[in-house]
């Protein structure tokens, strides 16, 4: 395979070596711009809410956050709302991969373009809507009325349930399309070999397909916790003040408190909770990765 | 098939319609709302009209807006892909310590909280000595463009045949011409796809934008939400409306030039 993909392994080493280091290169300029306007102010930030006013080092900025009840409840919602939209995302994904992958035609059509359309609606005017849609005399309570499935209008608007539901939908494709995929460089002779050899569905779920498809799972989950322990527009719009997360108290911090010290340290709090996500994530895909 | 994958197969379509529906509900409240006659929001609305979009021309704020976020997306865009072809095929090709390594750290700003990101931002910019709210916003969304191209042009350039750079070498293209005449026809899908996410995902920031906007440089984003809470007349919804048009539009393109499958997947 290699062989037929790099013939030109068979030309001198010195002019491949000169080749390599060039190629190398072209690496400059895209790592040099993150490193300055990404990476040395995140940097900056972090090393900031270890400094004290006298330039010492301190945890000042940890130890009075975590030593406030009201941030540790507005941490907890924050990790729960994330890790039940994760959860719901995948639920809803996983069967649709699924039938994507089989899918033809006009169906698969719909599909991706019930993925992609979506995208171009603005998270502000797809948050909009759905707040639209949850209030007590919205559409959803009225349909749920008249089919008899609740008596009177129930309180959807500024719940964490309503969070996660409109969470979900924005970032669902985000989850379905690593898992899809990897289901479409999957073999299909594999299932049937499975079931020529006797395996039930269950056990093919969980030895073949589920197995093989753990690297888009682990794409797909990482990308929507992330997205959700960050998310700003979304919550200000369907829960709003009453139930703060951690991405709201740093906007209301910076822009109406002006406490930067505060949001500063908050800053720095969800940014180590997002490198460990990245760093976990990437971690259980490298294993996974050499596994195969 | 057993009559057990019969079920879980009936599952997973029924699964999947509902997801599309889901999926596509937040469009259709807001073209629906867009036809209401009602300045408040009901659905169903009382009466049709057309006003809203008749309104829309009396917004000129909202009209600076979309013009900048579209000069931002396009620029940004268009610089990322330049970085990011090279990157790419640094981190495809070339062979130095910590591959992987750059690989994940060129990608990561998508996973980085927004909010954190515009902070950090903000403060690094007033470090430098950069008040420049436009140009603060275009750097700022070079980092939010890059990591889209990035995701898109690793992957595609994982399994291009490198072999034809070398063999447009021999027949006497130089190497930036070698990119330009094959690599990149090669994988127009990719830069189709990375192109458009990158431009949606800067036509889409706020998080960032907050902290870098001042009074005259206000994005699409910002705009919007500033009506919402400000006025939320269905407007709004109108213009997105528009905006959801120029996108079938897009895709429809996309969808005949390249196939909607290849498109999406890169």
């Amino acid at each position: 395979m290699s062989a037929i993909r790099h013939p030109i392994s068979g030309t001198p080493p010195r002019r491949i070596g000169t080749l390599v280091d060039k190629t190398a290169l072209l690496a400059g300029p895209g790592l040099l711009y993150l490193a300055v306007l990404y990476a040395v102010p995140l940097l900056l930030l972090l090393l900031q809410s270890f400094r004290s006013d006298d330039g010492g080092f301190t945890l000042v900025a940890y130890t009075s956050f975590f030593g406030d009840t009201y941030n540790l409840e507005v941490l907890a919602r924050t990790l729960r709302v994330a890790f039940l939209t994760t959860l719901l995302s995948l639920a809803v994904a996983y069967p649709t991969a699924i039938a994507m992958n089989r899918a033809k035609g006009i169906w698969l059509t719909v599909f991706l373009v019930a993925l992609v359309l979506p995208m171009s609606l603005g998270v502000v005017v797809k948050a909009f809507a759905w707040s639209i849609l949850f209030r007590s005399n919205g559409a959803l309570n009225q349909t749920m009325e008249s089919l008899g499935l609740i008596d009177a209008p129930i309180r959807m608007l500024f719940t964490e349930t309503a969070l996660v539901i409109g969470a979900a939908n924005v970032f669902l494709p985000f989850m379905v399309l690593p898992i899809y995929a990897v289901l479409r460089q999957q073999d299909d002779a594999l299932q049937h070999a499975a079931a020529s050899l006797g395996a039930s569905p269950v056990f093919r779920f969980f030895h073949v397909s589920l197995p093989l498809t753990l690297p888009g799972i682990v794409a797909g989950a990482a990308f929507v916790f992330s997205l959700s322990i960050s998310m700003y527009v979304i919550p200000s719009l369907i829960v709003g003040e009453t139930q703060q997360t951690l991405p709201m108290l740093i906007a209301r911090s910076f822009l109406y408190l002006r406490n930067e010290q505060l949001g500063s340290s908050i800053s720095a709090i969800l940014l180590i909770i997002a490198i460990a996500v990245v760093l976990f994530s990437s971690w259980l895909a490298a294993r996974l990765g050499a596994k195969e | 098939m057993t009559r057990t994958d019969q079920i879980f197969s009936r599952l997973s379509w029924i699964v999947a319609i509902a997801t599309a529906a889901f999926l596509m509900l937040p469009i259709v409240i807001t073209v629906v709302v867009s036809f209401s006659a009602s300045p408040v929001y009901t659905l169903p609305p009382p009466d049709w009209s057309l006003r809203w979009y008749e309104a829309l021309q009396r917004k000129f704020g909202l009209v600076d807006a979309v013009l900048l976020s579209l000069n931002l997306a396009v620029l940004s865009t268009a610089v990322s892909l330049a970085l990011g072809t090279a990157a790419a095929i640094a981190v495809a090709r070339g062979q130095f310590p910590g591959r992987a390594a750059v690989g994940t750290f060129v990608v990561s700003p998508l996973m980085m909280p927004g909010l954190v990101l515009g902070v950090a931002m903000l403060q690094f910019f007033r470090d430098i000595g950069l008040r420049d709210a436009y140009w603060s916003l275009l750097l700022a969304h070079v980092v939010i463009t890059l990591p889209f191209v990035m995701r898109t042009l690793l992957a595609a350039m994982g399994s291009f045949d490198f072999s034809m750079i070398d063999a447009a070498r021999t027949l006497g293209l130089s190497y930036p011409k070698a990119i330009a005449k094959v690599l990149i026809p090669n994988l127009a899908p990719a830069y189709l796809t990375g192109g458009l996410f990158a431009f949606l995902a800067s036509m889409d920031n706020y998080p960032i934008s907050i902290f870098l906007t001042d009074a005259r440089n206000k994005t699409l984003p910002i705009k919007m939400l500033q009506y919402l809470e400000e006025q939320p007349d269905p407007s709004i919804a109108a213009m997105s409306t528009g905006l959801i048009l120029l996108a079938i539009v897009v895709l429809a393109i996309g969808a005949r030039t390249v196939g909607l499958n290849r498109m999406i997947q890169g």
